[in-house]
């Protein structure tokens, strides 16, 4: 019998929230509202690495995904086109997005119950980044340096796409 | 008593609200106080008195035009998004504030008979949390820019989040040697890591004296703190760096529609972020609250004087920020941004590689001898002599390249050669 604690009723809080607004991000008609949902929902990912005393990862979190990367992603709608109110044109078919996002999330969420309910995973020292580099510098170096080398490739990749369209 | 990670999270609730309570006094009087101080300082350096009406020296004149901000008509732009329009600065100032939260003031005092260190909280990353706040700041300023439903808010705001971004990568990165040099991502800690003196001997050849310096980070790692000082002004939107609201190009950049309380909301934002970047100098490179040439244990570095050092070299800092305003004229927006890209964050991974070489020969015997080699060899190709000639580019065919359909003027990055009459006075001047 496990003890339900106000750490855990939280964590279901914080999780409802960060799917409720993940809900809002794909069906909101507002293009810029979007972008400021997908902020929550990343802002509250964050709150349960604080929640689980991950804290570096927890604030790093919040400075890459939230601090940069959509504040990027709005730079861009911006630039191109970022209409006050209601866009007309965003509608998708409900049914395959419904299938596909449902049927991939109960999965995912399935195969990590299924794998990680018998043993737990034991508990980092809290808020440690020392842990954390240790662990990717040491053990998980190789993907660590092959995820780099497919940044890279992206990079690469969108300056040839640019380069191009600026020829044609 | 020099606090560290372990004193803290041990408050009573009452302790924390008191600390609270005195953070945010200190910024909003902070903010008073050092909009107050601008505009002495600017206008004695432009031979005006500067605002001496309200109160002693003009002292009340920022609370004067506080108040009279707050009675002013709050206007709502007809086609501006509602919400987000409300929200923007609310996020501007929420962020501004949280970030002070780990700024240490001082040592661990008895405060109603509780031990407590002088600083709201601490967390093993706190250096991070004030990056997070800036990095979610930016929030304020671009939403604010797109929601006013208006073309030079909007123009203002894209230009500073681009600037913005682009420097809090450099300033990150001169961040990362105090890591280094540390081991630590807590404040107090930082504070405790520059506390000791160091001795250091000028060679016999030189006359073989000695004297004290303080382990400040400023003197061990001088180019993180040049680095960190011009990021800064850029993360804050300064002069020379305050492109976002140059008023000679945007009217006002992303606060131009805002009015009343929500553009007093900006401008407290706006000086607290001056207050926490310079906070943050003074406590990563200039040793934080402490008094230098003093061992931690002395009186001078004990109880509640430290918040006057902490404070005194705040405002040294802050005198900085305006003096910079003062004297020299604002940048051009793509010169700026190259110099942040091109120079400022190269030159900072370069810097982080040699200083984790140096630590890691410290440690090493011998392998001194293998990094030189490999550092002259890396250092010639760098600096190898290109055998390219530069390009110059026309005026009339520069100008003709602008895209179809716009405006007939001068792209931005326009290369205007040397005027002959530039070129014939220096010529003059090296015949001479």
């Amino acid at each position: 019998m496990t003890v339900i604690t106000l750490a855990d009723i939280m964590f279901g809080a914080v999780g409802l929230v960060a799917v409720g607004a993940a809900l809002a991000v794909v069906s909101t008609s507002h293009l810029v509202r979007a972008g400021l949902w997908l902020v929550v929902t990343l802002g509250a990912i964050a709150v349960e690495f604080l929640l689980l005393r991950a804290e570096f990862v927890a604030w790093v979190q919040v400075l890459i995904y939230v601090g940069a990367i959509v504040v990027l992603l709005l730079f861009a709608v911006m630039l191109t086109k970022a209409p006050i109110g209601r866009s007309t044109d965003l509608d998708r078919p409900i049914w395959p997005a419904l299938l596909v996002g449902a049927g991939s999330g109960l999965g995912l969420a399935t195969l990590f119950a299924w794998v990680y309910a018998s043993d737990g995973i034991s508990a980092p020292p809290v808020g440690s980044a020392e842990k954390l580099g240790q662990n990717i510098f040491r053990d998980w170096v190789l993907p660590f340096e092959v995820l780099s080398v497919l940044l890279l490739a992206a990079l690469v990749g969108a300056i040839v796409l640019s380069k191009k369209d600026a020829k044609s | 008593m020099m606090p560290t990670l372990a004193d803290f999270g041990k408050d009573v609730w009452w302790i924390v609200l008191i600390k609270v309570l005195a953070v945010f006094v200190f910024l909003v009087v902070m903010t008073l106080f050092t909009i107050w101080y601008e505009r002495r300082v600017v206008a004695r350096m432009q031979v005006r008195p500067g605002p001496n009406r309200n109160g002693p020296f003009g002292l009340l004149q920022s609370l004067a035009d506080g108040l009279k901000l707050a009675f002013k008509e709050d206007i709502m732009p007809l086609k501006a998004d509602k919400v987000v329009f409300f929200i923007a600065p609310v996020i501007s100032t929420i962020c501004a504030f949280t970030a002070f939260a780990i700024m240490p003031f001082g040592p661990i005092v008895s405060l109603f008979g509780q031990k407590t260190p002088l600083q709201l909280t601490d967390i093993p990353v706190a250096v991070l949390l004030v990056l997070a706040c800036s990095g979610l700041g930016i929030y304020g300023i671009v939403l604010s820019g797109w929601a006013s439903g208006s073309t030079y808010p909007l123009l203002g705001g894209l230009r500073s989040s681009a600037q913005m971004i682009s420097y809090e990568v450099a300033m990150g990165l001169s961040i990362v040697a105090v890591f280094m040099m540390s081991g630590t991502m807590s404040t107090s800690e930082i504070v405790k890591a520059q506390a000791e003196s160091s001795q250091t001997t000028v060679p016999d050849v030189l006359g073989g004296w000695s004297f004290t310096t303080p382990n400040w980070y400023v003197v061990l790692l001088l180019p993180s703190f040049i680095i960190y000082a011009i990021s800064a002004v850029g993360e804050t939107n300064r002069a020379p760096f305050d492109l976002p609201e140059a008023e000679s190009e945007l009217v006002g950049g992303f606060h131009t529609e805002y009015s009343s309380l929500k553009f007093a909301l900006f401008f407290l934002a706006e000086y607290i972020n001056m207050v926490t970047v310079s906070g943050l100098a003074v406590t990563l490179f200039f040793g934080g609250w402490r008094f230098p040439g003093f061992g931690p244990e002395h009186a001078i570095n004990q109880g509640w004087l430290p918040v006057l050092w902490f404070t005194i070299k705040l405002l040294i800092a802050l005198f900085i920020f305006v003096w910079l305003r003062g004297t020299l004229p604002r940048l051009r927006y793509d010169q700026f941004m190259r110099f942040g890209w091109k120079v400022l964050i190269p030159a900072n991974l370069v810097w982080i590689v040699v200083l984790a070489g140096i630590k890691t020969s410290q440690n090493t015997d011998n392998l001194l001898w293998a990094i030189i080699p490999v550092a002259l060899l890396l250092l010639g190709a760098l600096f190898w002599p290109s055998k390219k000639k530069a390009v110059e580019v026309p005026m009339e065919k520069q100008v003709a390249k602008r895209p179809a359909g716009s405006y007939p003027v001068p792209p931005i990055d326009l290369e205007v050669p040397v005027s002959p009459r530039a070129r014939r006075i220096t010529a003059e001047r090296e015949v001479v």
